[in-house]
């Protein structure tokens, strides 16, 4: 098992409002899936996601992230766990501006401690996506697919155990979102475990395992019956 | 780890660059502090090296003594502007005995006054100094015309004067000198000589003197019976120490003072040596008290780059949230900010070095173009004190805006807007 939560909960507390916005979350999930988690906004659902990505945590629960405990690791610990296990694609691709497409991707690898060579594997990645034309051009030079494709790219260099994709076509027209979507499949594919976190029902579709949240509940978790798959150019319906 | 801090520094740079403008003022405030420190300590050290030029030109085997007491190390009383009447023509005479100073080559009295000395419908505003044979033994020069006044004029109230070169022109123009009779108060003084052009040397300006015998000038135009002040010329810079306690000694028996610490004396014997001591002793502290003023302005150069550091970091939210979420960690995160303000700093820093190296340059040639023997000296001290203060200032003040940015919450700082 890759990741297992047990009973998560998570509250915030604004003065003297308490806010609840996971009451208690419990799935697992194993290595190679692909799944959505599917939900309104305002579920809870990039709560769960960040928790899952280890930006944030639990109030209360129990979380076993490839059989570690991690609600109990400290800052740096976790900062080292997101290194080395989890790559992350934004919405709003988060690149560095003024800061080539190379170097951006090149960043989780400065802060590696691991020794490989930064250079040779990051052009590695950009090559996987499509990108290896682009590598010196700077990120307000680049499309907005491309930009999420050196996204993709980005959480991919350090090779993780899980890829966590937070709404990757909210910002790109239909296209550069079919293209996106046949490359997390791709990667899928060839053995990586992706979570994608959106509020369209289309998009979940294209993973293998939908999970419903809303208000702060799991209220549905099934397979996908009818996958729908991502080709450049056409849209599959 | 290599390439970490490669990019942490390019980063340092890309931030620096993407706001020219503001990074410029930002470190204009290190530039002037640095450049303020160079240029005082340069300056300071330049004024106090021509002022020591100035002093052991008199050459360093000279000793005056003083009215009244003073300690070792502070100025004497007569400084203050105190008239102090202890010591008399018959001390300066009873040092000149060898069985008193041994060691004393030349000894001259001084006394002046203030005194207009007229010449037909000339006249010229100046002091009178009342001194003896010995002046020319002890302070140097030369008579160019006429002669100096002997040991006998000294002692029977002769009226005859000696002067500079200056007063000379001021006073006769291009006319002869030697043998005329001016007035100065009631009395008719005759010229006998005139003395060569000299200059200014230690502060004194050789060229405005009026000189007459000492015994004169007390009786018929001061009206006084002490002296202002003695000076002698010990044999060799060696004996200087010696010469000195012997003419304690002396005066101490002549004063009737039997406390031989020092205590009791109604006099100050010095050598130049001395003096020279306590002049650095003075400009030293001056120097430094600039340059500690001058470091303030560093401080508050610190502040502006605070300021400006927690401006960046509050921009640059987003970006922080996402080097968090790509595993840096809080520490990365700090000292990527620290760099960022060290850079700005020590740039500063560097700039303001050449600013101040070229400035205090341009004062030492303007110094020497005007006439002064004015040294170019920019101490390793000051720039190296500079360049270690500059990042001090960014290590201190980026700190805050560093820590700051290190404790923020990876997912509230992704969500920032």
């Amino acid at each position: 098992m890759l990741i297992n939560v047990q009973n998560l909960k998570k509250e915030f507390i604004t003065g003297e409002v308490v806010t609840k916005v996971l009451q208690g979350v419990s799935f697992s999930l194993n290595k190679g899936e692909f799944i959505a988690i599917m939900g309104p906004s305002g579920s809870g659902k990039s709560t769960l996601m960040h928790i899952l990505g280890l930006l944030d945590r639990a109030t209360f629960g129990k979380y076993e992230f490839e059989g570690v405990d991690v609600t109990t690791l400290g800052d740096d610990e976790l900062a080292l766990m997101r290194n080395e296990k989890i790559g992350f694609v934004f919405q709003s691709f988060n690149l560095l501006s003024r800061t080539n497409v190379l170097d951006n991707v090149k960043l989780p690898l400065t802060y590696s401690v691991k020794k490989i060579n930064i250079e040779k594997r990051a052009r590695e990645v950009l090559a996987s996506v499509g990108l290896e034309h682009r590598l010196n051009y700077y990120t307000n030079q680049i499309s907005g697919g491309e930009k999420q494709r050196v996204a993709i790219a980005r959480a991919l260099v350090n090779n993780p155990s899980v890829i966590f994709a937070d709404e990757p076509t909210g910002n790109l027209d239909s296209k550069s979102g079919i293209q996106v979507m046949e490359i997390l499949q791709r990667l899928n594919k060839e053995g990586n475990t992706i979570i994608l976190v959106t509020h369209e029902t289309y998009t979940a579709e294209h993973a293998e395992r939908i999970i419903h949240v809303k208000d702060g509940l799991i209220v549905d978790d099934q397979r996908v019956s009818h996958r729908r798959w991502a080709k450049d150019g056409e849209i599959l319906k | 780890m290599f390439d970490y801090y490669r990019q942490a520094i390019r980063i340092s740079f890309v931030a620096l660059l993407a706001n020219k403008t503001r990074s410029f003022l930002t470190m204009l405030g290190i530039i002037i502090g640095v450049g303020a420190v160079i240029v005082i300590m340069a300056v300071g050290a330049g004024a106090q090296s021509l002022i020591l030029a100035q002093i052991q030109s008199l050459g360093s085997n000279l000793v005056g003594v003083l009215p009244g007491n003073s300690g070792e190390d502070g100025p004497p009383t007569s400084a203050m502007g105190i008239v102090i009447t202890t010591l008399t023509y018959d001390d300066a005479m009873a040092l000149k005995l060898k069985k008193n100073v041994p060691n004393l080559e030349e000894v001259a009295a001084y006394s002046s006054a203030a005194a207009t000395l007229e010449w037909g419908s000339n006249s010229f505003e100046g002091t009178l100094t009342g001194t003896t044979d010995g002046y020319l033994g002890v302070e140097g020069g030369e008579v160019e015309s006429g002669r100096f006044f002997t040991k006998d004029e000294e002692r029977n109230l002769s009226k005859v004067v000696v002067l500079g070169s200056e007063v000379k022109r001021d006073l006769f123009g291009d006319s002869e000198a030697i043998g005329q009779r001016i007035k100065i108060k009631k009395h008719y003084f005759e010229v006998i000589g005139i003395m060569k052009e000299r200059g200014t040397v230690a502060f004194q300006d050789y060229d405005d003197k009026i000189l007459a015998p000492i015994i004169t000038v007390q009786k018929l135009i001061a009206g006084v019976h002490h002296i202002g002040m003695i000076r002698a010329k010990v044999d060799s810079p060696d004996n200087v120490d010696r010469a000195i306690e012997d003419i304690k000694i002396t005066l101490r028996e002549r004063h009737d003072i039997t406390n031989q610490s020092g205590a009791d004396d109604d006099f100050t014997a010095r050598s130049a040596a001395q003096a020279l001591d306590m002049i650095t002793v003075i400009t030293d502290a001056l120097k430094y008290f600039l340059a500690a003023m001058a470091a303030l302005s560093l401080l508050v150069g610190g502040i502006g780059i605070m300021n400006i550091m927690l401006v960046s970091v509050t921009e640059r939210t987003r970006e922080i949230g996402l080097r968090k979420a790509v595993g840096a960690n809080n520490g990365n995160i700090m000292s990527q900010f620290l760099l960022e303000a060290i850079t700005v700093t020590l740039f500063g820093g560097v700039i303001g070095i050449v600013c101040g190296i070229i400035i205090s340059f341009v004062i030492s040639v303007v110094a020497n173009y005007l006439g002064y023997n004015w040294s170019f000296v920019v101490s390793f001290l000051s720039v190296f004190l500079a360049v270690g203060v500059s990042a001090i200032v960014g290590l201190v003040f980026g700190l805050y805006p560093a820590q700051k940015a290190s404790r923020l919450e990876p997912v509230e700082a992704l969500r920032y807007e």
